[in-house]
């Protein structure tokens, strides 16, 4: 895939790859102008799951729909391209249990996440979002932080 | 039935961004939080790619009486920066940073078959149910 060596401050960003992330960034802005401008929905992706299973009947099929969309997209791409998408191995399954549940918690107390504030909701100019998505980067760097560089775990 | 169409396609090209953008790699969102380590700002171009396109559609969007399929917007009404808002992001960020998933990209991985994936939508829905104990609702 596109890969790019750019030099900041003698720092080597090795595995950046800007084009790629701008490109399927488009097509992330394509999908939420879609589902806002014909179904009226915010594709917020906390809140469709949530919705999944506390929503009236008839609403839950469109979540579904929309949740089965993600899977089949990252399908596609694995069909499409040759070189295949590595899964990650031997990252410890607690961290995975823990952080799941802590984003499960999270997103419904903050009511969103990377999607839901980061881009639906920074794009329709919410203070709220803006706070939000400031204040969970924030602290995804920090967890990373005390994780890899103090406890030295998950490196 | 066509909102149903929507949502799919909606779907499958949202699926089709986190992969292409590779943002379906936990590793590759951890390496954007690490950024005292080995920064990777992949994500932070994605996430621009995606408000370059929002923020011009959204205008558009949101200036006509009603989506085309539906007969109004479904939007937050909340303007308040609330204690919930700010600590539920925080924790959020806590789980994002420990494990490298959000929401979309651990539902997206199950296309590839990924067990990690897997354990993380299903602890994910485990805090959902947890909040929704815990709110008595």
């Amino acid at each position: 895939m596109m890969q790019f060596l750019i030099n900041l401050n003698g720092k080597t960003l090795e595995n950046f790859t800007p084009v790629s992330a701008l490109l399927g960034g488009a097509l992330i802005g394509l999908s939420v102008s879609l589902l806002l401008l014909l179904n009226g929905r915010m594709a917020g992706i906390s809140g469709i799951m949530n919705g999944l299973l506390s929503a009236p009947k008839k609403e839950e099929i469109w979540r579904g729909l929309f949740l089965l969309g993600l899977v089949v997209g990252a399908v596609i791409f694995q069909l499409l391209t040759d070189d295949s998408l590595v899964l990650r191995k031997g990252y410890p399954i607690l961290l995975i249990i823990m952080g799941g549940f802590l984003v499960g918690v999270g997103t419904r107390m903050g009511s969103g996440c990377t999607s839901g504030h980061g881009i639906c909701g920074i794009a329709n100019f919410s203070i709220r979002s803006i706070a939000a998505t400031i204040t969970f980067m924030l602290s995804g760097m920090v967890t990373v932080f005390i994780l890899k560089h103090i406890l030295g775990v998950a490196s | 039935m066509k909102n149903n169409l929507v949502a799919l396609l909606s779907g499958v090209i949202f699926g089709l961004g986190l992969a292409l953008s590779q943002m379906i790699d936990p590793n590759k969102v951890l390496n954007f939080l690490d950024v005292t380590g080995n920064w990777d700002p992949s994500l932070a171009f994605v996430m621009m790619g995606a408000l370059a396109v929002t923020m011009l559609s959204f205008r558009f969007i949101l200036k006509r009486p009603a989506p085309l399929f539906e007969s109004v917007f479904h939007m937050s009404k909340q303007t308040v920066i609330t204690r919930p808002l700010l600590i539920g992001a925080g924790l959020f960020g806590i789980g994002w940073g420990m494990s490298g998933y959000c929401p979309g990209p651990a539902v997206a991985s199950l296309g590839l078959l990924s067990v990690e994936g897997l354990v993380m939508v299903a602890a994910i829905y485990a805090g959902f149910f947890s909040h929704r104990w815990f709110a008595g609702k």
